[in-house]
């Protein structure tokens, strides 16, 4: 930016007079090394989005484009030249003259035990991508043979609208801080334990009917491994009828209140099994409540009078 | 929508829920957002975490109030008293925008003489609301750089609806806290195209894009392209349909996704009058209670995720509805209903698809021209007004207010001098008790979408009550009671609520098939919105083993206050 771009900007955040559009700070350009390459990514971008911006695949498990990042998979990590360790690109955000590589051996290494550690102790076949990454990093979790501990246990079914499937769940925070300041502000559920018996809970673990849960889905919408799922698509998947190859997404706008949230309708086989939000919708940051969420059973044929 | 309608000349909130984000003081009044209209509470709760004050004003201790700075818990139909304070209290304090005032809006002087009876003192004494609490919200509303003033159906469901909205726009005027971003005025909308059916024409007194129907020009652009021609006069609200059907100069009677004979204040009359028609036919995706009334069925699609089309949002936001599923056999779109009942009554309308229907909106209507389809996919909706293809307005009305030269601020914006009357249905002895309605989160309007969800909040309808009034008249948490107005007399369970004080109660309208609410409620109308006052009826509350025991949990306050108000009819 030069020196005559930054007067005209001052200029206009000391004028008093209305403002058309809410002026932000400016931002300067930073310079980085990419892969060897000399990019330009705005201030305060993180090394992830340079990534992104430049088309290097990164892989994300806990990173939500709507929360902050909790650095909790480790899997985006990436290495920086002159960091003694390996950094979560999610998070760390870019610095001038930063030299970052992205696919040294070093970092397939780290990314191939992280996944294994994961798969071995969890249930990762309803997280899109993992198997993907699982043969592109050659990570073969059952290496660890049949002792590996596992967090595998019964499906808690307490309501008729979403299950939570804890053998799926990594840890990742993201339902936390969805539920919590992020988002919904509920603050139904935290981490409890310590550990590896530390889990997601509800307070004092009662069951959702029980606790402050007010049924927006927030939690299932940034959920990365299907832990937190339609009542629906479990059931489906459990009949062995989910097909996602065999689904639609349309965007519509939810019946209820004048708020005017754009639904993501998935449907299969003419019904409905599963509502989204686009994350980059300025209404909704990807979020509903129990209305749009799960209000749809009024339009499922088997249903309608 | 005829408050804005009349101060602005448009009938849309004035600024965009990002705003909020970035605003200093958030007034909410009158509607609790945090059950009715979630998603714009997130925006609320991202203000209130970047620093902005919220004042929640409503007669129950909401679960939106849980997040206020200040709560200010007034009696039941006291908005105009305490709006009035507040802008007698900034005029008082010199924190009014002199400028802004002068040189943007008219009326200035008849309302400082309207507002200033309402001191502090007589303001508490009528409302409920601590002097201090109304001072607080003053000064804070005054000296914000930004603030948003956001309100519901708790203001508009009176029987002086616009007045009170009225009220509340002079607030905003007094510090011009309009037409710049950050600062505004927002009516939450209630349904998901209340907004859309104004936009499109669908109120008794504009063509579509909110252009005037006694308008000469407006009038003979639509005649030629629609080729016919458009009488040049206003047609009834809804208020006065039923008040014509009543009188039976209105005989036949054509329901569009409306279920009037729940939805309806004093349900009880309400279906008398339809019975009463000589035709009803009643196009909707149930059979609703209004359709099993009517001579003609017609099946439709559900217009969210059956067919195609726009709505648009409390932002002014136009945003398309897409078809997602199939509709069962023999419902048809809304669109095809009616060009085909216009081909047999001897119009043949030549619409290729909706989008035609749009583009034909588009050519009329100056305010939606720039919104193509294409433009409304890409750009995640479109706010209006959108006159130009290529450029969008900025995200707020009304920036004109502040142009430098006065000829270019256009019509300015009139303070209104509006008087405060209380409810119209009176407490008494026989009926003490105050009883006001309202939404709960997973539940919407008479249950016709919203009762398929599983929902395990659901408890089914309850009269909510101050446990100090259950305990009066001897009721337990869960007891059926029998609840009783002037207009008729349902029974329900009663629920201990401590966010309501003694002598208010609340109920919902969300199980009508199970308890009818609405045979309580009141039909005092607006004059000029022709909305009901569901937000005020007296009631009394009786056991159902006996009538025991019926009277004495009065408010007094309440009572002194209702009572000292002349009333027009009753």
């Amino acid at each position: 930016m030069t020196q005559t771009d930054t007067a005209r900007i001052d200029t206009t955040r000391i004028d008093t007079r209305p403002q058309e559009t809410p002026v932000g700070l400016p931002r300067r350009a930073v310079t980085i090394q990419l892969d060897g390459h000399e990019i330009k990514v705005p201030e305060g971008a993180t090394i992830l989005d340079a990534c992104e911006s430049r088309g290097t695949a990164v892989p994300t498990l806990c990173y939500g484009d709507t929360l902050d990042p909790v650095n909790a998979c480790r899997l985006c990590v990436v290495e920086v030249e002159n960091s003694r360790v390996l950094v979560p690109s999610c998070s760390r955000k870019v610095e001038p003259g930063m030299v970052v590589h992205t696919d040294t051996e070093r970092v397939r290494h780290s990314r191939k035990m992280v996944l294994e550690l994961l798969g071995s102790s969890v249930d990762l076949s309803a997280a899109p991508s993992v198997a993907g990454w699982m043969k592109q990093y050659g990570a073969d979790p059952t290496r660890y043979g049949e002792i590996a501990k596992t967090v595998k246990q019964p499906v808690k079914i307490d309501n008729e609208l979403y299950v939570r499937d804890y053998s799926r769940c990594i840890l990742c925070y993201k339902c936390v801080d969805a539920c919590g300041e992020q988002w919904q502000n509920s603050f139904a559920i935290t981490v409890a334990g310590r550990g590896f018996d530390a889990h997601i809970s509800t307070e004092f673990g009662v069951e959702l009917p029980e606790s402050a849960c007010v049924y927006c889905g927030n939690c299932i919408a940034v959920c990365p491994t299907g832990a937190l799922m339609f009542k629906t698509e479990h059931d489906m998947r459990e009949l062995g009828t989910w097909d996602e190859s065999a689904q639609r997404q349309t965007d519509t706008i939810c019946p209820y209140c004048g708020v005017g949230c754009t639904l993501t309708l998935h449907t299969q086989d003419n019904e409905i099994v599963k509502v989204t939000s686009p994350l980059d919708h300025s209404v909704t940051s990807g979020n509903l409540c129990i209305k749009g969420r799960f209000g749809f059973q009024h339009v499922q044929n088997h249903k309608r009078d | 929508m005829v408050g804005l309608a009349t101060v602005f000349g448009a009938g849309g909130g004035t600024s965009s829920y990002r705003e909020i984000e970035d605003t200093d003081v958030i007034v909410l009044w009158g509607s609790n957002a945090r059950v009715a209209h979630p998603i714009f509470f997130h925006h609320i709760l991202t203000g209130i975490r970047n620093g902005a004050k919220l004042f929640v004003v409503d007669p129950r201790r909401t679960s939106s109030a849980r997040w206020a700075d200040r709560w200010l818990g007034l009696q039941v139909g006291t908005d105009i008293a305490l709006a009035h304070a507040i802008g007698r209290e900034i005029i008082a304090a010199g924190l009014h925008n002199r400028a802004f005032v002068e040189g943007s809006t008219t009326g200035f002087d008849e309302y400082r003489a309207a507002v200033e009876q309402w001191t502090l003192e007589r303001a508490e004494a009528v409302t409920g609301v601590p002097a201090d609490a109304i001072r607080e919200l003053a000064h804070a509303f005054a000296t914000a750089d930004r603030a948003q003033m956001c309100w519901t159906l708790g203001i508009t469901e009176h029987h002086n609806g616009v007045d009170n909205v009225l009220s509340l726009i002079n607030l905003n005027l007094l510090c011009g806290h309009v037409g710049r971003y950050g600062a505004g005025i927002n009516p939450l909308r209630g349904q998901n195209n209340v907004q859309g059916g104004g936009d499109m024409g669908a109120i008794p007194n504009k063509l579509p894009g909110f252009q005037d129907l006694l308008d000469d020009d407006a009038r003979q652009k639509f005649e030629i392209s629609w080729g016919c021609t458009i009488a040049p006069r206003h047609g009834w609200h809804l208020t006065e349909m039923f008040e014509a059907m009543d009188r039976k100069e209105m005989r036949a009677l054509y329901v569009i996704g409306e279920n009037p004979a729940q939805s309806e204040a004093d349900s009880t009359h309400a279906i008398q009058i339809l019975e009463g028609l000589e035709h009803m036919v009643v196009q909707d995706i149930f059979l609703t209670k209004t359709a099993k009334l009517a001579d003609v069925v017609l099946p439709a699609t559900a217009a969210w995720c059956e067919s195609e089309g726009t709505v648009t949002n409390s932002e002014r936001r136009v945003q398309r509805c897409r078809k997602a599923i199939d509709a069962p056999a023999g419902t048809r779109d809304d669109t095809d209903i009616l060009i085909e009942l216009a081909r047999r009554l001897g119009h043949e309308w030549h619409y290729p698809d909706v989008e035609s229907i749009w583009n034909e909106l588009r050519s009329l209507s100056p305010m939606h021209a720039g919104m193509s389809y294409a433009r409304l996919v890409d750009l995640g909706g479109i706010q209006w007004p959108c006159p130009s293809n290529d450029t969008l307005e900025p995200p707020f009305l009304h920036g004109r207010l502040w142009a430098q030269d006065p000829r270019d601020r256009g019509r300015l914006a009139p303070l209104s001098a509006v008087a405060w009357e209380g409810p119209v249905d009176l407490l008494s002895n026989d009926f003490p008790i105050r009883l006001t309605t309202g939404r709960r989160l997973d539940s919407y309007n008479t249950g016709v979408q919203s009762s398929a969800i599983a929902s395990p909040m659901r408890d089914g309808e309850t009269l909510d009550i101050n446990p100090d009034d259950a305990m009066r008249l001897g009721i337990e948490e869960g007891e059926r009671v029998r609840i009783t107005s002037r207009r008729g007399s349902i029974e329900a369970p009663a629920r201990f609520d401590l966010d309501l004080r003694p002598g208010l109660a609340f109920m919902t309208f969300h199980f009508p098939d199970e308890v009818d609410v609405n045979v309580l409620t009141i039909e005092a109308n607006d004059p000029k919105s022709g909305t009901a006052e569901f937000k005020a009826s007296a009631i009394r509350i009786e056991k159902l083993n006996g009538a025991v025991g019926a009277v004495g949990a009065v408010g007094a306050v309440d009572v002194a206050v209702d009572v000292a108000v002349p009333v027009a009819g009753d």
